[in-house]
């Protein structure tokens, strides 16, 4: 029964993905203007040659601080759950 | 267009969609975490592929201004970016949930979801 | 696990080799392609290189995970600080204040195709620098971490 409704969704989900794929143009991308703007001034406004690095760093760089910091407390939530146990301590419900 | 030009042309999308279902496919039927982490890491790479092929212009080369061609086309620099930034926490999400399916076998010694049921310990 | 005496010498000389290669993809980041996260992340792989052809105890023992907590700490109050510093002089956050002031990175770009210099880009370098000590460091600690539990043979 599982393994039918799985089936059933997947084909639809397929068919529906490749009607997609097929109508969606691929190269020409519909509405460009912010990025002709990037590339038109990232240059002189940022000062990076890479428009990517401009962009990441100084228009968008909020984003990025954020990003720094889930990547900063993913690694505080890993490293609190690989921690060295002290002398006689268990894990918990061990 | 016949069938297989609108495949070769839309080749990006027709990838996207195969390795999305790939993904969704492995969540569905198997019942190992580990198997299961590597289908949200497949469906996570379809989805930045798919970013980065929506961003594509025809014969378009990267926007980097170091000893670029004259007079070329760049490609859509935002959209790069965001990818990058989706890579950054992809990469701090699976770390996550591999430490998780790591610390579910140290207790329940399994790392099938059938068998990790009720209210062990 | 141990690996033979020659895949363990041929680690210990690629190591160096791994981590100038990230260096350089962190310091050219505003120029060709690559940037903090990219070269953070090739930095931390040479901590995996080691791991897989040496014991993990001796890894562990070299490449220390408080250093790298300090690495990944810094960078980050490194970005915070730089990516605020804008706004203590009167402009907007993130803006490249440090362009055409005459320090270290305010050479003056060229505009357009251009074959670039190192000492552009005023703020962007220590951006990326930044980014990059705080990639290194949360990588190097995942994995560190994550390979934590690989069984040791009793050789």
């Amino acid at each position: 029964m599982r393994i039918i409704l799985g089936l059933t969704i997947l084909l639809v989900l397929g068919a529906a993905f490749v009607h997609i794929a097929s109508d969606v143009p691929f190269g020409k991308p519909a509405v460009t203007d912010m990025d002709d703007y990037f590339i038109a001034n990232g240059q002189e406004q940022t000062g990076a040659n890479n428009i990517v690095t401009g962009v990441l760093f100084d228009y968008r760089g909020l984003d990025t601080l954020i990003e720094a910091t889930v990547l900063f407390t993913a690694v505080l939530g890993v490293s609190v759950m690989f921690r060295k146990l002290k002398e006689g301590e268990q894990y918990e419900n061990d | 267009m016949n069938g297989g030009s609108v495949i070769i042309a839309h080749a990006p999308l027709f990838a996207v969609a195969v390795i999305f279902l790939l993904g969704l496919s492995i969540l569905f039927f198997k019942r190992n975490l580990i198997k299961i982490l590597m289908g949200i890491t497949l469906i996570e790479a379809a989805i930045n592929l798919f970013l980065v092929s929506t961003g594509y212009r025809m014969d378009a080369i990267a926007p980097i201004f170091t000893n670029a061609p004259e007079g070329a086309v760049m490609a859509l620099p935002t959209v790069q970016a965001l990818t990058l930034t989706s890579i950054v926490i992809g990469v701090a999400s699976s770390a996550m949930m591999l430490s998780f399916v790591m610390l579910i076998y140290r207790h329940y010694k399994t790392t099938n979801v059938n068998r990790i049921r009720g209210m062990k310990g | 696990m141990r690996m033979t005496k020659v895949v363990r010498t041929v680690a210990d000389l690629l190591y160096p080799f791994c981590m100038i290669f990230g260096l350089y993809v962190v310091a050219h980041g505003h120029l060709t392609p690559g940037g903090g996260f990219q070269g953070g992340a090739v930095i931390a792989t040479a901590t995996a290189l080691l791991i897989a052809a040496h014991r993990y105890d001796d890894v562990s023992a070299r490449v220390k995970s408080a250093r790298m907590k300090v690495f990944e700490s810094v960078g980050l109050l490194g970005f915070l600080i730089l990516g605020f510093s804008a706004i203590i002089l009167g402009q907007p956050a993130f803006r490249n204040w440090m362009l055409s002031r005459g320090s270290l990175f305010n050479d003056s770009v060229a505009f357009g195709v251009n074959p670039g210099a190192l000492t552009t880009g005023g703020l962007m370098p220590l951006m990326n620098l930044a980014v990059g000590l705080e990639v290194l460091g949360a990588l190097t600690i995942i994995t560190l971490y994550m390979l934590s539990g690989t069984k040791e043979d009793p050789s």
